[in-house]
C-alpha cells in the first residue's frame, strides 16, 4: 500500500499549500518541505527495506520488488498497476532529494501566490512519482502527460521574461505543445500496441506485463517503437526536436529549471530502459545505431551551442542536451555496463544540473541578470559562491572524484566492446564540455570587475543546500556501488531483453 | 399500426416534452413569471429524464416507421435533456435580476419555450430512421433556434447573428431536402435501412451520389464542418451566451447522432468515395478550425471555431464505423457536451446580469483567478479538457477517437488529429493563462457576488467536478456508452 502514497503524498501537500495560504505566507513553504522530506524518507526507508535484486527479466517474467494493483477501467483492462524495482527506487529517491531542494531555492525567490506555486511544484513531483511508478501504459501516459500543466504553469506565471514582455508564456506553451503533441504519438503507439495484442490473444489490456509477450510483425513493431521514441525523444532531448528546453529553462523559476533538468527529462530515459527498449527488442537493436547517432550528435551540438551562451542558464540548458547525449549512448549500446553507467549520469547530472541552476539562481538574485557579460569578477566580490560554481562546473566536465566522471567513463568504457567508432567519436564530446563549462567560469566569476556595488553574501540556506548536493556527487564519484548494485538487476533485464536481439540481427545478416 | 401501452412509456420522454411545451405556453399566457416559468420547464425536463428509466426497459421498440426507440437513442436523448436542462438554468441566470442590474430588458419567458421545443425536435432527431422523421425533427430543432438566436432583438449582432442563421439554415435544408428527393427516386424507400438495402443490391449512379452528397452538405451546415463552418464564429458571437451553448451542445449532438445512424443503417460507400469526402471534411474541420481560432481574442467565437475542430475529432470515429465508433461517438459526445456547458457556462455568468454586450472579450478574463478562484476553476478545467489533457473528461473522449482511429488503421485522419490538437492547445493555454496573469490598469469586470449561490453557479461547479471526475474514473460513463447500442434489425 505504501506506493500509491508515494503519489498521493505530494498531491495531497499541495492541496495544502494552496488551502492554507490565506491564513500565512510562509506555511505553504514549510508543508512543502515537509511533504518532499516525507517522500525523500520514505524512498530511504524502501532502499533499506526492500530487495532489489527483483526486477523484470525475461526469463522470469515480470517480478518486483513491491507491486500495487487495482481495477481502474474495466472497460479497456486499466489497472491502477504500479510496482517498483531497483530503477523506479534511484529515481523517486532524486525525486525527493531535488523536491526538497527546489522548495528550499524558492524560499526567497517566489514571493508572489506562494501557495499556489507550491501547489504546482507538488503536482509536478506527485506526476513524476507516478510516472517512475506505474506499470500500466494508459496510466503511465495519463502521469506524463497530466505533469506538464503544473509546469506550464510554473513557468507561464512565475518565470522571467528577460526577452520582452511575453516570452515566458511563449517558453511554456513552446513547451507544452512540443511534449504533448509528441506525447499523443505515443498515445497512438500504445493503442497500436494494445490492439494488435487484442487482435493476437483476445485480451484487452495495458499492463505492462502482458504486453512484454506481445507478438509483433517487425514492421508494425519498428512504427510503435518509432511512436514511443519520438516522445522520450522530446523531452530527453534529442537534437532536432530540442528547440523548447533553452527557452523553458532560461524563462522558468530556479525550482522548475532544477525539476525540469534534474527529474523531467530523466522520465524520458526511464521510459527508453522500461518501456521502449523490453517491449520492443529487435525494433530497438535495428535503432540503436540510429539513436547512437543522434546520442553523438546530441553531445557536439549540445556543447557547442552551450559554449555559444551569453545567458548562464541558457549555456547550463544546452549543456544538458550535452550530457543526455551520452547517457542515450548508453541505453542503446546494448551493455549492462553502459546501462548501469547511464543510471549514474543520469542521478549525477541530476544533482549536478540542479546545483548549476541554484547557483544561476542565486546569481540572479544579487545581480538580476544572467547575461555573463554584465557579470566578471565575482571571485573577489561574493564568497562561497563562485568556488563552488567552480566545482559544479568541474563535475560537468567529468572530473575524477565526482559522480559523472563514474557516469561517463562506465558509459563510454560499456559501449566499447561493440561500438568502439562511437565511443570514440563520443570521448572527443569530454573536451568541448571542458571548454564550455571553464568558460563559463572564466565570463561570470573572472576578469574585470563590471559593476560596483557590494555584494550580499550567501546566507546558510543557500550555502547548505549546494554543500549538501557537493557532498552527495563526491559520494557518488567515490562510492558508487550502491546505485549499481541497486540497479543491476532491472538493468541486466533490460540487457537480456535487448541482447537476444542483437543476436538475432546478427544472425539475420 | 396499433398502439400499446409499451408504445407510450417509451414514447414518455417525448410526450412528457410535449406537454411541458404546452403547459409553459399556457402559464405565460396566464401570468408572465420569470421564476413560474423556468420552474416549469425545468420540472418537466428532469421528469422527461426520469421517464427515460421506466422507458428503457421496453426498449428497443419502433414507433411507427419513422422512431426507433433504442438504447441508442435514449442515450442521447439523456445528453440531450440534460444539456437543454442546463442551458435553462443558465439562462435563468443570465435573464434574472440581480442586485445592480436590472436583468433582461424584453420579454423573458419565451425563450424557455423555445428551448424546450428545439430539444423536442433533437428528441425526434436521435430516434429517427427515416429520412421523414429525419426533417421533422431538424426543423423542430433549427425553427426556435432562429428565434433564440435574435432573442435580445435590441441588440444589433444578435439580431444579425439570428437572420444569417435562419438564412444559411434554410439553405442547409432546402439541400439536404433535395438529396432525400434524389435518394427516394431512385432506391424507392425512405427508411434507413430501406435505402441502405435497396442501395447496395444495385449499382450507385449519378444521382445517388449527388443525393448523398446533398444531403452531406445538407448536415454538414448543421454541424458546421469545413467549408461549411461560416456562419459560426458569428452566429455564435452574436447570440446570447445560454443559447451559444445551447447550439454548441443539444443542437450538434442531436444532428450528429442521426448522422451516425445514418451512416451506420444505410453504408451508401460504395466506391468509397463518401469515406473519402469525409475524410477530406474531417481534415479540413480539424486543421482549419484550430487555426482560425489561433488568433481570436473573443471567447464566444474561440469556442466556435473549436467546436468546428470537435466535430472533426468525432469524423474520425465516425468513418472509423467500425468496433469502437458508435461506442466512441457516444462518449466524446458527452464529455464534449459537458465541456462545452461549462465554457459556455462561465461566459454567461460572468455576462449576467444582461448589459447589453456580453463579457466575451479575452481581456476581461485577465487576472479573474485572484479575484473569482472557483470561477476561474471551472474555466481552467474546461479549457484543460477541450485541449484533452489527463485528469479532465476531454481526455477520455480523445483517449477513445484514437482508438477508434488506430483500430480502422485511420492514419492520416489521426496524423491531423495529432496536428490539430497541437495547435489547439496554442489557443486553450492562451486562455487559460490570461485568467491567472495580473496586470495593473485592468478593468475589472465581475461576475455578481453571490453567483455561487444561483442555481447557474451551482450547477457549473457540478458540472465542473463531473469534468473532473468522469477523467479520473470514466468506468460509469464508459459502461453506459458500451450499452448505448443501435437495435438490431
Amino acid at each position: 500500500m505504501i506506493l500509491p502514497w508515494l503519489i498521493l503524498i505530494p498531491f495531497i501537500g499541495g492541496l495544502l499549500c494552496w488551502l492554507v495560504e490565506r491564513f500565512d505566507q510562509t506555511l505553504p513553504r514549510w508543508i512543502a518541505l515537509f511533504t518532499m522530506t516525507l517522500l525523500f524518507g520514505l524512498g530511504l526507508w524502501l532502499w533499506s527495506n526492500g530487495d532489489y535484486s527483483l526486477a523484470p527479466t525475461p526469463e522470469a517474467g515480470s517480478t518486483w520488488a513491491l507491486e500495487f494493483k487495482h481495477v481502474w477501467i474495466e472497460r479497456f483492462g486499466i489497472n491502477l498497476h504500479l510496482a517498483l524495482d531497483g530503477l523506479s527506487l534511484l529515481m523517486v529517491l532524486l525525486t525527493g532529494l531535488l523536491g526538497v531542494l527546489s522548495v528550499l531555492c524558492s524560499w526567497k525567490e517566489i514571493q508572489r501566490h506562494v501557495g499556489f506555486f507550491h501547489l504546482n511544484l507538488m503536482w509536478i513531483l506527485g506526476g513524476v512519482v507516478g510516472v517512475f511508478l506505474s506499470l500500466d501504459l494508459f496510466l503511465f501516459f495519463f502521469f506524463w502527460e497530466m505533469m506538464l500543466v503544473p509546469m506550464y504553469f510554473l513557468i507561464a506565471l512565475w518565470g522571467h521574461s528577460s526577452e520582452g514582455k511575453r516570452s515566458r508564456i511563449n517558453a511554456a506553451t513552446k513547451f507544452f505543445i512540443y511534449t504533448q503533441a509528441s506525447g499523443l504519438i505515443m498515445l497512438v503507439a500504445i493503442l497500436g500496441l494494445v490492439l494488435v495484442n487484442y487482435h493476437n490473444t483476445g485480451v484487452l489490456t495495458f499492463d505492462y506485463a502482458l504486453l512484454l509477450n506481445a507478438e509483433l510483425d517487425p514492421k508494425i513493431e519498428f512504427l510503435l517503437m518509432l511512436g514511443f521514441f519520438i516522445a522520450f525523444a522530446v523531452k530527453f532531448p534529442i537534437v532536432p526536436l530540442h528547440a523548447w528546453l533553452p527557452a523553458a529553462h532560461a524563462q522558468a523559476p530556479t525550482a522548475g529549471s532544477v525539476d525540469l533538468a534534474g527529474i523531467l527529462l530523466k522520465t524520458a530515459a526511464y521510459g527508453m530502459i522500461r518501456f521502449a527498449l523490453p517491449l520492443f527488442p529487435e525494433a530497438s537493436a535495428d535503432f540503436a545505431p540510429i539513436a547512437m547517432t543522434l546520442g553523438l550528435i546530441g553531445i557536439f551540438y549540445g556543447a557547442l551551442l552551450s559554449f555559444g551562451q551569453t545567458d548562464i542558464k541558457r549555456l547550463v540548458a544546452y549543456s544538458s542536451i550535452s550530457h543526455m547525449g551520452f547517457v542515450l549512448i548508453g541505453i542503446y549500446s546494448g551493455s549492462e555496463l553502459a546501462l548501469q553507467g547511464a543510471v549514474v549520469l543520469m542521478i549525477a547530472h541530476g544533482l549536478s544540473a540542479a546545483a548549476l541552476f541554484i547557483l544561476c539562481g542565486q546569481l540572479y538574485e544579487r545581480l538580476h541578470t544572467r547575461d555573463m557579460r554584465e557579470m566578471g569578477g565575482l571571485w573577489s566580490r561574493l564568497p562561497w559562491l563562485p568556488a563552488l560554481s567552480l566545482f559544479f562546473a568541474a563535475a560537468s566536465l567529468g572530473l575524477p572524484g565526482t559522480g559523472n566522471f563514474v557516469g561517463e567513463f562506465v558509459v563510454l568504457f560499456g559501449a566499447f566492446g561493440q561500438w568502439p567508432w562511437i565511443v570514440v567519436i563520443a570521448t572527443f564530446g569530454l573536451v568541448l564540455s571542458s571548454v564550455y563549462s571553464l568558460a563559463m567560469i572564466h565570463r561570470a566569476h573572472f576578469g574585470p570587475v563590471k559593476t560596483e556595488g557590494s555584494l550580499r553574501g550567501l546566507d546558510a540556506r543557500e550555502v547548505g543546500m549546494i554543500l549538501l548536493l557537493a557532498a552527495l556527487l563526491v559520494l557518488l564519484g567515490v562510492y558508487p556501488q550502491p546505485v549499481f548494485d541497486t540497479s543491476l538487476a532491472t538493468m541486466s533485464g533490460v540487457q537480456q531483453w535487448f541482447s537476444t536481439a542483437f543476436s538475432q540481427l546478427a544472425s539475420v545478416r | 399500426m396499433e398502439f400499446t401501452q409499451q408504445h407510450f412509456i417509451a414514447l414518455l420522454p417525448l410526450l412528457i416534452v410535449s406537454a411541458t411545451a404546452v403547459v409553459v405556453m399556457l402559464a405565460i399566457a396566464w401570468r408572465r413569471n420569470h421564476g413560474l416559468t423556468y420552474m416549469l420547464t425545468a420540472a418537466g425536463l428532469v421528469l422527461a429524464l426520469l421517464s427515460i428509466a421506466p422507458a428503457l426497459q421496453v426498449a428497443p421498440l419502433e414507433v411507427t416507421q419513422l422512431l426507433q426507440l433504442d438504447r441508442f437513442a435514449y442515450f442521447h436523448m439523456a445528453l440531450l435533456l440534460l444539456a437543454t436542462l442546463a442551458c435553462v438554468t443558465l439562462a435563468h441566470a443570465y435573464l434574472g435580476e440581480k442586485p445592480g442590474g436590472q436583468g433582461f430588458p424584453g420579454n423573458r419567458e419565451e425563450l424557455y419555450l423555445l428551448m424546450v421545443l428545439s430539444a423536442l425536435g433533437g428528441q425526434v432527431l436521435v430516434s429517427s430512421q427515416h429520412l421523414a422523421g429525419l426533417f421533422i425533427g431538424l426543423e423542430l430543432l433549427s425553427v426556435p433556434v432562429y428565434g433564440l438566436v435574435a432573442y435580445a432583438f435590441f441588440n444589433k449582432r444578435s439580431l444579425e447573428a439570428g437572420i444569417k442563421y435562419m438564412v444559411l439554415s434554410a439553405a442547409g435544408s432546402a439541400f439536404l431536402l433535395f438529396g432525400m428527393a434524389l435518394l427516394y427516386a431512385e432506391s424507392g424507400s425512405l427508411s434507413f435501412a430501406g435505402i441502405g438495402a435497396s442501395l447496395a443490391a444495385q449499382q450507385s449512379t449519378v444521382l445517388v451520389q449527388a443525393g448523398i452528397g446533398m444531403m452531406l452538405v445538407g448536415l454538414g451546415f448543421k454541424l458546421s464542418l469545413v467549408p461549411f463552418h461560416l456562419w459560426t464564429p458569428d452566429v455564435y458571437e452574436g447570440a446570447p451566451a445560454p443559447v451559444s451553448a445551447f447550439l454548441a451542445t443539444a443542437s450538434k449532438l442531436a444532428v450528429f447522432a442521426v448522422l451516425l445512424r445514418l451512416y451506420q443503417l444505410s453504408p451508401a460507400t460504395s466506391g468509397g468515395w463518401l469515406n473519402d469526402g469525409l475524410t477530406l471534411i474531417a481534415i479540413a474541420s480539424i486543421l482549419i478550425g484550430n487555426l482560425l481560432a489561433l488568433n481570436q481574442s473573443n471567447l464566444k467565437r474561440l469556442l466556435g471555431y473549436s467546436s468546428i475542430a470537435h466535430f472533426g475529432y468525432l469524423l474520425v470515429a465516425l468513418i472509423a464505423s467500425e468496433g469502437l465508433a458508435v461506442e466512441a461517438v457516444g462518449v466524446y459526445l458527452a464529455t464534449y457536451v459537458l465541456t462545452s456547458l461549462g465554457a459556455f457556462g462561465v461566459i454567461t455568468l460572468m455576462s449576467s446580469p444582461f448589459q447589453g454586450r456580453d463579457a466575451d472579450a479575452l481581456y476581461e478574463y485577465r487576472g479573474l483567478f485572484w479575484r473569482r478562484p472557483y470561477l476561474t476553476a471551472v474555466l481552467t478545467v474546461m479549457m484543460l479538457s477541450l485541449a484533452g489533457i489527463p485528469m479532465t473528461a476531454g481526455f477520455i473522449g480523445k483517449f477513445y477517437v484514437i482508438a477508434a482511429g488506430v483500430q480502422s488503421q485511420q492514419w492520416w485522419l489521426l496524423g491531423s488529429l495529432i496536428i490539430g490538437s497541437a495547435i489547439g492547445l496554442y489557443y486553450y493555454l492562451r486562455v487559460m493563462v490570461t485568467l491567472y496573469l495580473v496586470e495593473p490598469g485592468i478593468r475589472r469586470h465581475d461576475a455578481p457576488l453571490n453567483w455561487g449561490q444561483q442555481a447557474g453557479g451551482i450547477m457549473l461547479l457540478a458540472v465542473a467536478a463531473l469534468a473532473f471526475l468522469l477523467g479520473v474514473y470514466p468506468q460509469p460513463l464508459l459502461e453506459l456508452a458500451q450499452h448505448a447500442i443501435f437495435a438490431t434489425l
